[in-house]
């Protein structure tokens, strides 16, 4: 049986260290709505969604209740609507219309995000897909609650720079339509190379197509858990470090598992992956640049960081793998910037930078996330930072991401403030060297070759 | 059965074991195990009860025990037994 002590680390998890279960994402395959008809289509999406999804929020907080867990989010992620509405949708317009539909129907199931308004386009975009992505900035504008991403490249594909060249400009456009609003779409606007198929967390969900019907997964957290933990290991080995960080995760795994399982089972739908990632909120103490700085470094960026990262992330999972038979999604520990009061703190010091983030990225989940940049950034500029992150993705057969933010109107050393999970931001300067002549290449990188690896 | 776990936090006073025994006997929650300390002058209780007799849902039980928490300076807060299995078993 329980003891007391056990009882005891449980409860002080969850009220002093802020372990939750960041999200439980229903999986919904819209494949079968497709239909040559717009209105047809959209009647079909909303159907399914309202229909699939219908308990989707109250087993949540059922689950909430009895085992006294928070589960802060509910959401959806659907099939990429690039495919979806590939035979119905002529123009953007008619995606946005579709966009619409997700907004109203993610309404009515009252989740607080659904992803899916996705393209696959790691070799090439058909006249559907590129329509989706051209579709992007009104989409985002004009909803609450949709999420967008475009796949743009894989270890298997190499990069579509034809792709990148357009997002540039998309992101531009995104920025400048929720300019009101700081911004605020491209933070619903994520850029992947080898996007998995699974992942439940925003902005970046999406229901592959190797997926089943319907699918429940569930993404993990618990940063401030790890750090309380290292707290008691200060100055010791390399070997206590991992033993801990890894004994951690497990826990924090295992409660995923468990409202994963007993998610799967109140609502009838299969059991999917836990996302094993830390992943941050802007809440005191809920920051895996605080875990780094338990580590051993003064701020997150500083020299080691990467070192210090990697080993965190491989602990993780080590951990975590353990804990739960299906792991999946991007698995890892998010380095987002608005997210992380840690990172915040560490860029406002001057302690971190892009270049240094994007070091970062190679050896965690999942990218560039949720940095703010200059709105007077060039279009081919984000293109060239894109480019850099889906090559470290590619050539590392990793995830890897990138979900910038360019605020209109606004420059390096002032701030923006997004409100919630997204939290604020500092806005982080850019190199201003031009990259044109490379974006404005068209075509693609070519894969990688997969022996000779160094 | 599905066992729920009883945690009760706070500035040791007297008569928490006899309030919180109380609203539990009142809604027929049977009590299967109780351990308790002090450490550092705070009181920590665990109580491992069997609800299925009650009238009451887990989360109602949740919210009420809460509330008394609340009026006598504690944290009480009641969880299903199998968060702590998964977290503390392999």
């Amino acid at each position: 049986m329980i003891n007391i002590l056990e009882a005891t680390e449980t409860v002080k998890m969850i009220t002093q260290e802020n372990l939750d279960v960041r999200t439980i994402t229903m999986g919904i395959s819209l494949l079968d709505c497709i239909s040559s008809d717009l209105t047809q289509l959209n009647e079909n999406i909303y159907s399914k969604i309202t229909t699939c999804a219908r308990d989707l929020v109250r087993v949540g907080h059922e689950i909430e209740r009895e085992y006294g867990i928070p589960i802060v989010n509910k959401r959806i992620s659907v099939t990429p609507i690039g495919l979806v509405g590939a035979s119905a949708c002529k123009t953007p317009e008619d995606f946005v219309s579709i966009a619409r539909t997700l907004d109203r129907a993610a309404k009515s199931v009252g989740v607080n995000f659904l992803g899916g308004f996705s393209a696959v386009v790691s070799k090439g975009m058909t006249p559907a897909e590129e329509n989706l992505i051209r579709a992007i900035p009104e989409a985002l504008a004009c909803t609450d609650y949709v999420c967008s991403s475009v796949n743009v490249g894989s270890t298997k594909t190499g990069i579509d720079m034809d792709a990148i060249r357009l997002l540039g400009e998309i992101i531009l456009q995104t920025a400048e339509l929720t300019k009101e609003k700081d911004s605020l779409g491209c933070a619903k606007l994520v850029v992947f190379c080898n996007a998995p198929d699974d992942n439940p967390f925003m902005a970046g969900a999406f229901h592959g197509v190797t997926e089943g019907d319907t699918v429940i997964n569930v993404g993990v957290s618990g940063p401030g858990v790890v750090k309380t933990a290292l707290e008691s290991v200060r100055g010791e080995s390399f070997e206590v470090l991992c033993e801990t960080i890894k004994k951690t995760a497990f826990k924090v795994t295992r409660v995923g598992q468990l409202v994963a399982q007993e998610a799967s089972r109140r609502l009838g739908v299969p059991f999917g992956i836990i996302d094993l990632s830390l992943a941050p909120t802007p809440a005191m103490g809920d920051s895996v640049a605080d875990i780094l700085c338990e580590i051993g470094l003064e701020y997150a960026g500083a020299p080691g960081t990467t070192a210090a990262l990697a080993l965190l992330n491989d602990q993780v999972k080590k951990g975590g793998v353990m804990a739960s038979s299906y792991v999946g999604g991007l698995s890892g520990a998010f380095i987002p910037v608005s997210e992380d009061q840690g990172m915040i703190d560490a860029v406002e010091a001057g302690a971190l930078h892009l270049e240094k983030l994007e070091a970062m990225t190679c050896v965690c989940s999942v990218g560039l996330d949720m940095i703010a940049i200059p709105g007077d950034t060039k279009a081919s500029t984000i293109s060239g930072i894109i480019a850099d992150e889906m090559a470290i993705g590619m050539v590392n057969a990793k995830t890897t991401a990138v979900r910038l933010i360019p605020v209109i109107g606004k420059g390096v050393g002032e701030s923006v403030e997004f409100g919630g999970l997204l939290g604020h931001a500092p806005i982080m300067a850019v190199n201003g060297f031009s990259c044109e002549d490379f974006i404005r290449r068209k075509g693609r990188i070519p894969a990688p070759i997969h022996s000779f690896k160094n | 059965m599905k066992r729920v776990i009883i945690t009760v936090v706070g500035k040791d006073a007297v008569g928490i074991i006899a309030r919180v025994c109380t609203y539990l006997a009142e809604n027929q929650i049977n009590i299967l195990d109780i351990s308790q300390t002090i450490v550092g002058g705070y009181f920590n209780m665990m109580m491992v009860t069997d609800p299925s007799k009650s009238p009451r849902e887990t989360g109602v039980i949740a919210d009420e025990l809460d509330e008394m928490g609340r009026s006598m300076g504690l944290s009480i807060r009641v969880m299903g037994e199998d968060i702590f299995n998964a977290m503390h078993r392999i």
